[in-house]
């Protein structure tokens, strides 16, 4: 296992730890500061993926974000599996597995490759809207097939066995970005005093400092770089966090950073936090953010052994790998030239350099000919051969303006060529606010343009390259947004540290490398690698209409893939202005989102999962309703009782078994969580006049009575029973799920329209255990708990009372949602269990029966009691409820909802009406939910004139029931209507009363 | 992720904390009796929907839960002012906006 492209010496990697990683099922080995892609290079692997779209071999082009081609499938199991990272930023850790992302059966050997190769012309853009549109019901075959052959990665099918957390910071200054200006910035703006926090993807800080061999004060980068971070280290105002990318700029200067703190360690991290998401809000934001190069488009510019000229470079002077024996150059600028040097100076050979210039003579071009490098002005490389690994480059002379091929190619053999197309500033993370980047001609790149943040920029990200300039550039950033900040920075005088300014012939503007032959009919210029997009599709594109960028985009699928168009669009963009002859401002430009790279759900969702994301709620009985072996039902967060079953019985037995109980004996229901609302003020009667719809003035004291909420449209929102506690003082309850919304309700009308009134809403519901005692017996079980007397005399229906009950302070109310006689005992929320174990106890002689919302549900149902939100859905008034009763006539005040009933639509006689349903077949249950018509024979599609609310089987009653709501239903009683079903058959019902069970009301009256 | 002043707590807090209501300032008729449908469907349904100047109610959900007025761009989401229920905007839009 020789790494065979690794130098001796030199680089950041630790040789003293090397580590074993598998790729593709074969083990490589590696150092320790390694990425995935320096190791691959190292080990001499060409191939690390196939394109997506014509299975070409594709290899590592960059050292960076950018990296379109080594996406990996990361990790060794379903768990711990990850979709898509680059191999470029992977850390290399110990026992590390991956493969590669496309390429079926394996990279090698693809099958596709050979469908893409004969089928290559014919697949142009829009292949697949052309080809597999018609027919239109074939689509979900073709697409199957289609994603067979491509893949982008599989998800995690286990849970995460890491954990995440969430951090929040404010700070006056935030850096994104650890280059040299980031760096300078973040140490102007700690010594001025602001509190900074500096982030930075890669795992050491410093940026294009770590590969760089300038010299900084006369020494090594490095050596700057080390006293940098030193200082800043050991300032308690300032925050360092490496591999940590900010993925995201948000309103109002807030800043998303996803931390990864072990993912450099190994695959899980059993001791701590795998990742950490960092929100910022930051007085003043800098981006220094830098720049990434652009590859020049010329012919199959993605056989592997393609690179960019600044990832060359990256990989010899930081890694130590020098991906190749015989290097070919093409650039359009001076930089681009610094790989040529290194190659050359790590003993390998330069074949040639290419520069598209007509003449140069910056320093760097005359370093590269001190070394005897064979320098080619005004060429261009037209084509490259080799398919599994470059073999050769033909290279021509180009015209002046680079726009075609003026003379006969030349042939050179090589092995790698490294391409330099110009730098492109890294400006993403300034767009996701919505700041329209700029074009700019003489840096040939778009850079941020005006924002409505607090936000600097300084370095590479406004164009400004040469490193002394950097530097300079950094300290006045760093100043200004620490004095943006509130930070004194005016008697600060910071002198950046002393570079050699190296003189650089302009670069010039080229994107796209011209061919003998028109591009249409050369060999495939790529510009999008991930998505297989070339020049000729974007030209083609151009030629069928589609002349807005963003069209292109979507018509080509340039920019679609995971690198969201780093690495092509910007070429895209030239190609189409050159071929609509419009400049690259006016094709226009593309916004770019958030994530800047992709982030883990994990990091996103931290620590909030399971029962931190949705807390469960539970009242103090729920120990006794687990023992009891009850059955739950969430209801909002709550868990509810739904049904008791006794071992061995069905649902259904256990539900006619509770409803019986109750209706014969006696019940018992845990109430308590049901919304309460404490209203106290001298106004608390007149507020509750105005939100509910019958009146209650008249309401005494120790009284009780149901109200209906609605809304200012007029339809029903919510229901309970209010009492009067005093004449300043009432008890609301609500529903279940309906009690923070009504809350905010009351607290809406009161704060913006009635301010005047005096009157203050809390919230009770956790200050109180509810039980409620129902059925003939329920008033011999109370009786054996209090001494109060509790006589139908002395405590009539619609009543409450404070009283003892079992020892304990509590208050009864005599309301009922079953039909029977009913108490609702409430006592301080940590008696709730000592209650109900009394009350138990007590009911014992009677065979009480504890019964869950299921059958709470059938008996309210009996008795036609309406579940707002089951039977009512946001668009039902209560006259359509048949609730005339509930609506106050002689209300001085016009209350909500009440304008509204007498507008035309809801005065309507076919509003759908609230009405019983019985089914013919006194045993079949309709289902909650079904349509209801009028006409069965109808063909389809059927008029449909209502659906079922709430349907049950009633033990009590000895057949089934339903309640729902049909259109002009109430003067409908007597007739059919029909419930056709899914599965073809119908069912008849007959068009009833709601209350199916003691209309006259007798028994909760006893 | 907004940064919002809440003018009741007096300070900033995190959008978590906060939720919108809708448009400010519509207020609820004081005769809704005396209105046509079509007056009442006004009060209603009908709200504003601009390309700038926005002026909205929130409420501090998650602090005081006060509710209040914000005016705020719609295409910027720049917050120009939070100010107290009952008070008037010290910024309006243009009325060509």
């Amino acid at each position: 296992m020789k790494q065979v492209n690794r130098l001796d010496d030199g680089g950041r990697i630790n040789r003293q730890t090397p580590l074993n990683f598998t790729f593709n099922d074969k083990t490589y080995q590696g150092f320790e500061g390694d990425t995935l892609a320096s190791a691959l290079l190292a080990n001499g692997v060409d191939v690390v993926g196939r394109s997506f779209k014509y299975s070409r071999p594709r290899g590592v082009i960059t050292a960076d974000a950018q990296e379109p081609n080594a996406i990996f499938q990361v990790g060794s199991n379903d768990a711990s599996t990850i979709p898509n990272p680059r191999a470029t930023q992977t850390e290399l850790y110990a026992n590390l597995v991956c493969s590669s992302t496309n390429g079926w059966p394996n990279v090698d050997f693809d099958l596709m490759g050979t469908v893409g190769k004969v089928g290559g012309s014919a697949m142009p853009p829009g292949f697949y809207y052309k080809t597999f549109m018609f027919p239109q019901s074939m689509w979900m075959s073709y697409e199957k097939m289609i994603r067979k052959g491509a893949g982008l990665g599989c998800s995690p099918l286990q849970p995460d066995p890491d954990s995440y957390d969430k951090l929040n910071h404010h700070c006056d200054v935030m850096v994104v970005g650890a280059g040299p200006a980031g760096l300078s910035a973040a140490l102007a703006a700690a010594r001025a005093g602001a509190r900074v926090i500096i982030a930075d993807e890669q795992n050491e800080m410093g940026g294009s400092l770590l590969c760089s061999t300038e010299l900084i004060d006369e020494t090594a980068a490095a050596v700057w770089l080390v006293s940098t971070l030193t200082e800043l280290a050991e300032n308690d105002n300032v925050l360092l966090l490496p591999r940590s990318t900010a993925f995201g700029y948000y309103d109002q200067n807030y800043i998303g950073i996803n931390e990864r703190r072990s993912d450099h360690i190994g695959e899980t991290n059993s001791n701590g936090t795998r990742q950490r998401l960092h929100k910022v809000r930051a007085k003043q934001v800098i981006l220094a953010t830098g720049a990434h190069e652009r590859p020049l488009v010329f012919g199959n510019n993605d056989v592997p052994g393609c690179m960019l000229a600044s990832a060359v470079t990256t990989y010899i002077n930081r890694y130590a790998v020098v991906p190749g024996n015989r290097l070919a150059l093409m650039t359009t600028n001076d930089n681009a030239y610094k790989a040529a040097i290194a190659w050359h100076d790590a003993g390998k050979s330069v074949v040639l350099i290419a520069d598209t210039r007509p003449s140069a003579d910056g320093f760097l071009v005359k370093e590269a000919m001190k070394r005897g490098i064979k320098v080619e002005f005004g060429h261009g490389i037209i084509d490259v051969k080799g398919s599994k690994r470059v073999k050769s480059v033909e290279v021509a002379p180009l015209s002046a303006d680079g726009k075609s091929v003026s003379g006969q190619a030349v042939s050179y053999t090589c092995d790698t060529v490294a391409s330099s197309g110009g730098w492109s500033p890294v400006l993403h993370l300034s767009s996701h606010t919505g700041s329209k980047p700029i074009w700019r001609d003489d840096i040939q790149g778009f850079v941020p343009g005006k924002t409505e943040q607090a936000q600097h920029i300084c370095g590479g990200i406004q164009g400004v390259y040469d490193l002394s300039q950097v530097l300079e550039d950094g300290i006045k950033c760093g100043l200004a947004a620490a004095g943006d900040a509130g930070k004194n920075v005016s008697s600060l005088e910071l002198l950046a540290p002393t570079v050699t300014k190296n003189i650089e012939t302009p670069a010039m503007a080229l994107f796209h490398i011209p061919h003998f032959k028109p591009t249409s009919r050369a060999p495939k210029q790529f510009v999008d690698y991930q998505n297989d997009v070339t020049a000729a599709g974007i030209e083609l594109a151009n030629r069928e209409g589609f002349e807005s960028i963003e069209h292109v985009k979507r018509y080509t699928a340039l920019g679609f893939g995971t690198d969201q168009g780093k690495l092509g669009n910007i070429n895209g963009m030239a190609i189409t202005a050159n071929s609509l002859g419009k400049t690259i401002p006016e094709t226009g430009t593309t916004i770019f989102r958030p994530m800047y790279t992709p982030v883990t759900f994990g990091a996103l969702s931290g620590s909030d999962v399971k029962q931190l994301f949705d807390p469960a709620r539970f009242t103090a009985m729920h120990s006794w309703h687990v023992d009891n072996g009850a059955e739950f039902e969430d209801v909002g967060q709550w868990k509810r009782p739904w049904y008791y079953p006794k071992p061995g019985e069905t649902m259904e037995q256990a539900l006619a078994r509770e409803c019986l109980a109750t209706r014969n004996s006696v019940g018992l229901l845990d109430a308590s969580t049901l919304g309460k609302i404490d209203i106290q003020g001298k106004d608390a009667r007149e507020f509750l006049n105005r939100v509910y719809t019958n009146p209650w003035s008249q309401l005494a004291v120790g009284k009780c009575r149901y109200g209906v909420m609605c809304k200012e449209d007029g339809m029903v929102f919510d229901d309970g029973v209010t009492a009067c506690i005093n004449d300043n003082r009432f008890q609301m309850t609500t529903t279940t799920g309906g009690a923070a919304g009504v809350l905010n309700w009351l607290e809406l009308w009161h704060q913006t329209e009635w301010p005047e009134l005096e009157v203050y809403f809390s919230t009770v519901t956790d200050h109180w255990s509810t039980m409620t005692i129902s059925g003939p017996n329920s008033r011999k079980v109370l009786e054996k708990l209090t001494d109060a007397d509790v006589s139908n005399e002395a405590f009539p229906y619609m009543g409450w009372i404070a009283a003892e009950v079992a020892g304990v302070k509590a208050r009864i109310f005599r309301i009922s949602f079953t039909g029977e006689l009913s108490f609702e005992i409430n006592v301080q929320a940590n008696f709730g269990l000592h209650c109900w174990e009394a009350v138990v106890a007590a009911g014992q002689e009677f065979d009480i029966t504890p019964y869950g919302t299921e059958t709470m549900h059938i008996l309210r149902a009996e008795k036609g009691f309406i579940i707002v939100g089951q039977d009512t859905d946001g668009s039902v008034t209560p006259q359509d409820l048949d609730m005339n009763w509930v609506v106050g006539k002689k209300k001085a005040f016009s209350y909500l909802g009440k304008r509204s009933w007498t507008r035309e639509d809801n005065e309507r006689t076919d509003r759908k009406q609230f009405v019983g349903l019985k089914p013919k077949d006194p045993k079949v249950v309709l289902p909650e939910g079904a349509q209801i018509v009028f006409d069965k024979d109808q063909p389809i599609p059927m008029t449909m004139v209502g659906h079922v609310t709430s349907s049950y089987y009633s033990a009590c009653l000895g057949y089934s029931f339903a309640l729902a709501v049909v259109k002009g239903g109430l003067e409908r009683k007597g007739q059919s209507v029909f419930v056709p079903l899914a599965d073809g058959t119908t069912i008849e019902a007959e068009i009833c009363s709601s209350v199916f069970y003691d209309p006259k009301g007798d028994r909760q009256n006893v | 992720m907004l940064h919002i002043y809440c003018p009741y707590c007096e300070e900033f807090r995190e959008e978590d904390e906060f939720h919108p209501v809708g448009e400010a300032h519509i207020e609820r008729p004081l005769e809704p009796e005396a209105l046509t449908d079509e007056q009442w469907s006004q009060y209603l349904f009908f709200r504003k929907n601009p390309r700038g100047l926005h002026h909205e109610m929130w409420v501090h959900g998650a602090g005081c839960r006060k509710f209040f007025n914000m005016t705020r761009h719609t295409v910027t989401y720049k917050i120009l002012e939070t100010y107290k229920m009952g008070q008037q905007p010290s910024v309006v839009a243009e009325e060509s906006e």
